[in-house]
């Protein structure tokens, strides 16, 4: 599920936007190092105080690295992405900044209590997962409604023909940054809600196979329907438990990369609008259709 | 007749040691449309996307309604007041007409970025786009798919996308290549309309239409301009009936 909302936040920018980013994961990563290095050694961190503080500073990522990258268009845009990721990969990687180079950094206890009266507790798995579903939730409602505004009109407008968005008046740039920014802070929430899982961060959660994930998942579900984004998330990881489970193919588990490349390939050259596209073929097709020019 | 509104002054746009704009002066006023004729590759539509801001001059000057606007971007000078057609076709396939349309309107909301309320909710931007759609004949294909609408319709929605805008100058690049009679007919009576509240800068290789529709004429050879005049005096123009009007030009 939260790989969901990665997911999520990255459609928006694939999807809806045009905007192939291989450098996702940054933002994602970010947020998780946020809380790994804000929560106190012995005792829960405020989730009040620290998610809004990590979902600020993967904002804040996203609006300097986007007022870069976002003046780049097609594959330049995919490197520059990608090149940004990387830098901050190598920032937690190879200094004492991240808690040590390589090596795993566990913030201890990543136990959440909300302030007040302690309305759930997320300690225990089914209150954490409730929670975690809720956001997930949320974030879908929000999307939708941001892709039926006037922002998002203007963000598919830009996807199907960016140079006619100007010449009728709109600031392509900003629109561009605006959708960055705001996939880049939904990022960062994803990256949160993983580090409140897992209890640890390290440097691989920043690293382009984390990006590339979010967009295998993005593709499998089918590009700009959130629906699709979410189907390809869970899509991705009930694929990934199967294919590399020993118990059920023995030795072939070692390689479940190579089974899972083959079915995307299978998936894309068989269903260009991915599981969604699967979906929605009995619906009603046509003025609704994004198809690739 | 008023001020000009467009005044182009020593325009120059070169393509390595290719000037295909060369030192180029015109004038455009509201009510009045401006047409530039002369053989292909004489650097008309380079000439419109120097204008419209598609691309940036070498050299010279572009006021617009008192705005030196010679290096602004595209999306700056639509906001001006801007409007402009493409020589091919060049809109929003996916969307339906009236959505091609509503997003240009929209373009002129003072909000642009509002996130959460939804974009059909916008009365007055949807009044633009359907009063648009309307002014060109295309009121009863708005759920259209764009992509799925004749030429001759497509031409007409793009016209429909500048005016949605709300421009005060519009540049129109060959707006009736590859139409059929009737549908030529009708975009020279929408333009004819056009002229009676707008400036116009006219492209076109439609000698009838032309001759038809504007009050003063250019004729462009190798980027430069070789006369400037009312129709009548153009025609009796030797030079340019040696240069064009009588030449192997086969749209005559």
């Amino acid at each position: 599920m939260i790989m969901a909302i990665f997911a999520l936040s990255l459609d928006l920018l694939v999807g809806h936007t045009g905007l192939v980013s291989l450098g996702h994961a940054a933002y994602f990563g970010l947020a998780s190092y946020v809380l790994a290095l804000i929560s106190p050694k012995y005792e829960a961190a405020s989730l009040l105080l620290t998610l809004p503080l990590a979902i600020v500073l993967a904002a804040l990522a996203a609006l300097v690295i986007g007022f870069l990258v976002v003046r780049t268009t097609g594959v330049y845009f995919i490197m520059a992405t990608l090149a940004f990721a990387q830098m901050l990969y190598s920032v937690f990687h190879d200094t004492k900044l991240g808690g040590g180079s390589d090596g795993i950094y566990i913030t201890v206890r990543p136990e959440f209590t909300v302030f007040g009266i302690k309305p759930l507790d997320l300690e225990s798995p089914v209150q954490f997962y409730y929670f975690v579903l809720l956001v997930l939730i949320g974030v879908y409602v929000l999307l939708s409604r941001v892709l039926h505004a006037p922002f998002g009109r203007a963000l598919a407008g830009i996807k199907a023909n960016e140079s006619r968005m100007r010449s009728i008046g709109f600031p392509v740039f900003v629109y561009k940054l605006g959708a960055f920014v705001l996939a880049g802070a939904l990022a960062g929430l994803a990256g949160y809600l993983a580090a409140c899982q897992f209890g640890f961060v390290n440097p691989e959660i920043l690293a382009w196979h984390h990006s590339g994930t979010a967009l295998m998942m993005v593709i499998l579900g089918g590009m700009g329907k959130l629906h699709g984004a979410v189907l390809g998330a869970f899509a991705y990881v009930l694929l990934q438990e199967f294919l590399s489970a020993p118990a059920l193919l023995g030795t072939y588990a070692k390689h479940w990369q190579l089974a899972m490349g083959s079915l995307i390939v299978l998936v894309v050259l068989a269903l260009p609008n991915g599981l969604a596209g699967l979906l929605d073929r009995r619906g009603v097709s046509g003025s609704t259709s994004k198809d690739l020019e | 007749m008023t001020d000009p509104i467009l005044q182009v002054r020593g325009l120059s746009k070169h393509f390595g040691g290719l000037a295909a704009v060369d030192d180029v002066s015109l004038d455009v006023a509201v009510g009045e449309l401006h047409a530039i004729i002369g053989p292909n590759g004489a650097g008309k539509t380079t000439l419109i996307n120097v204008l419209s801001g598609d691309l940036s001059p070498s050299a010279g000057s572009v006021l617009f309604r008192g705005t030196e606007m010679a290096h602004l971007a595209p999306e700056r000078r639509s906001r001006l007041g801007v409007g402009r057609s493409y020589q091919k076709v060049n809109i929003f396939p996916v969307f339906d007409a009236l959505e091609n349309c509503r997003l240009a309107a929209q373009s002129r909301e003072s909000r642009p970025l509002n996130w959460l309320r939804d974009a059909m909710s916008y009365e007055s931007v949807l009044e633009n786009a359907r009063r648009a759609l309307a002014a060109v004949g295309l009121r009863n294909r708005a759920a259209v798919t764009a992509a799925t609408l004749s030429h001759g319709e497509q031409r007409q929605l793009e016209i429909a996308m500048s005016l949605a805008t709300d421009p005060k100058l519009l540049l129109l690049d060959e707006p009736l290549a590859g139409m059929g009679a009737e549908e030529t007919l009708n975009m020279v009576k929408l333009i004819g309309e056009l002229t009676k509240t707008h400036a116009i800068l006219l492209v076109e290789h439609d000698m009838d239409a032309v001759f038809r529709l504007a009050q003063v004429l250019t004729v462009m050879v190798s980027g430069k301009i070789l006369a400037t005049g009312a129709p009548e005096m153009i025609r009796a123009n030797r030079e340019v009936q040696r240069a064009y009007l009588g030449g192997t030009d086969e749209s005559l």
